[in-house]
């Protein structure tokens, strides 16, 4: 594999896609969104347990490839516990790491998913990388319609 | 990963190369393909997008430019006749690679897409209403079955879909069945470009004509691969696009028998559609300009005979010979791979490789292939009904034009083996 490939499916990516975590819709989920990307088909669904503020149960159901399965289940293990406002500062951080903009947005709050900074050398992977954060951010909106990533 | 039991082939045995084609000196006719990919060479297998373009074809847009460039029909000038007669010619040379009876029956349009609205915009409105039926089948692209839905919602039609089985073949009878009194169009694809699969044209074009309903054919992905005479299928309207043929993009033909042009209203209204224009009346002009308002792709019409009779020079049955032995070779050496399973296995495909791999989403491996300089399609194709006719957001797909060797095919081997080893 050469590096900037190997960059991009890190072990720990590779072992999430295959084993998602919160691979299901939480039984008390009181929000949820659909999202797809009409590029490759991925399509990813986000439900979220809101108490007042805070998301305080997550998960997600669909079908994708690994950089969106693993970004998606990664995604929920991080954002648990946080508040709104704290989950849309994430994905603003992601958002950049994934992109290139930010080279510091890996030391700050990002911590594990801090190993998606290999996809910004693929561009035609961003879209897989922020599929479910779109979602997440949709149901966190409670917008209606599906969120597109095109 | 386990075996995915496969579903008979049927596909002869491969066999050498037709020595026909000197692949070495066709290679040498697309300068691309001299591009390193991530210090790769290219393996450009993802034609069915759009295919490379030879070196005849780069040079007759660069031609055009430095010394023919001019409107056409109009002035008196050296230039503008030169244009005129190109223009013309390249009519002409669409008009026997077709095989059609007259120029006149060749309009020039960006695509088939574009092809395919325009009859559904002029024959479709003025031949559907409400209640009426179009017939399509459940292996087109999006461009053949979303302007007949546009049409069907504006009309207050109806559009009716003819089922594949699971190796991507049409179901013959339950087409010929859906054939019914209100049937007034079907529109079918030649060749699937997400299944391969060859549709059985002449008989489906028989029992639409027992019934009167004329039909439509999408050549897009057949006119690379194989010889196509229109007035032998005797079907009544054919689109393709030139940019998977050789050509530019940005232009393309739709053939149509010329009776059903003449009654046909007009698609855009402009310049050179017209031949008289007062504020109280303007009449239309004669065919083919009557469906050609504006100023068209002239340089692409031109690019686009040039690509034709590059085919010629080659063979089409040659061609057709060359890439039939691609995709058998192609279809044993993928279909061997452990946990593959190919999409569309009908017996008669063409350009088309279709196939997933168990636990390698397509477009992870899109990518993995891309870093060994491999080309492919990874997703649905622009055809999401025939993925979700098999039960699978999408596909990866090879696709094979003349320019492709056996040695492209296993490169793209030796990448999913990679691709295997990564996700394992």
């Amino acid at each position: 594999m050469t590096s900037e490939l190997g960059e991009l499916y890190q072990e720990v990516i590779l072992e999430h896609s295959k084993a998602p975590r919160n691979f299901h819709r939480p039984a008390s989920a009181n929000h949820e969104a659909e999202g797809y990307n009409p590029l490759c088909g991925d399509r990813c669904t986000v439900y979220i347990d809101m108490d007042g503020d805070a998301i305080r149960e997550i998960g997600f159901q669909g079908a994708g490839c690994a950089i969106s399965r693993a970004s998606a289940s990664m995604m929920t293990q991080m954002v648990k516990g946080k508040t709104k406002a704290e989950a849309v500062k994430l994905f603003e951080q992601f958002h950049n790491l994934v992109t290139g903009k930010d080279e510091a947005a890996k030391a700050q709050d990002l911590g594990k998913m801090a190993v998606f900074g290999g996809v910004s050398n693929f561009p035609a992977r961003v879209k897989c990388a922020t599929l479910a954060w779109h979602t997440l951010q949709s149901a966190l909106e409670d917008k209606p319609d599906p969120v597109s990533t095109e | 990963m386990t075996a995915v039991t496969q579903p008979a082939i049927h596909e002869p045995l491969p066999r050498k190369d037709a020595p026909v084609l000197d692949l070495e000196k066709i290679r040498a006719d697309f300068p691309i393909l001299a591009e390193r990919i991530h210090g790769k060479r290219l393996v450009y297998l993802d034609s069915a997008a759009t295919s490379q373009k030879p070196r005849a074809v780069i040079d007759a847009i660069v031609h055009y430019y430095e010394h023919l460039n001019a409107n056409i029909h109009r002035g008196v000038h050296t230039l503008s006749v030169r244009a005129t007669e190109a223009h013309d010619a390249a009519r002409q040379t669409v008009q026997r690679f077709l095989n059609a009876a007259d120029t006149r029956e060749i309009i020039f349009v960006r695509g088939a897409t574009e092809a395919i609205n325009l009859v559904a915009q002029t024959y479709g409105r003025t031949h559907v209403g409400a209640g009426d039926e179009i017939l399509i089948t459940a292996m087109e692209h999006h461009s053949n079955i979303v302007p007949w839905q546009m049409l069907c919602e504006e009309k207050g039609a109806h559009l009716r879909v003819a089922p594949i089985d699971d190796r991507g073949e049409l179901l013959l009878d339950e087409f010929a069945r859906l054939i019914g009194p209100r049937t007034r169009l079907v529109a079918v694809t030649q060749v699937s470009n997400a299944l391969g699969t060859v549709t059985p044209l002449r008989e489906m074009i028989e029992l639409a004509h027992r019934q009167g309903v004329p039909v439509l054919v999408d050549g897009a992905q057949a006119v690379p691969h194989f010889a196509v005479d229109v007035q032998a299928l005797d079907c009544d309207f054919y689109a393709f696009s030139g940019h998977k043929v050789y050509a530019p993009t940005g232009i393309g033909v739709l053939y149509a028998k010329r009776a059903l042009l003449e009654a046909m209203p007009p698609y855009q209204g402009g310049g050179d559609m017209i031949s008289s224009v007062t504020f109280e009346k303007t009449t239309w002009n004669d065919l083919p300009f009557k469906f050609e308002a504006g100023t068209p792709d002239i340089a692409g019409a031109i690019a686009l005979g040039t690509a034709l009779q590059y085919i010629g020079k080659l063979g089409i049955d040659n061609i057709a010979a060359h890439e039939q032995d691609l995709l058998a070779y192609a279809t044993a050496k993928v279909g061997a791979l452990p946990g593959v399973r190919l999409i569309g296995t009908a017996s008669h495909r063409a350009g088309v490789l279709s196939f997933v791999m168990d636990g390698v989403h397509p477009h992870d491996l899109g990518t993995i292939l891309d870093r060994e300089g491999v080309a492919i399609r990874t997703g649905h194709h622009c055809a999401q009904p025939v993925m979700d006719r098999f039960g699978i957001p999408a596909t990866a797909r090879a696709s094979f034009a003349v320019y492709n060797t056996r040695q492209d095919v296993d490169a793209l081997v030796e990448g999913m083996r990679k691709a295997h080893e990564v996700f394992a």
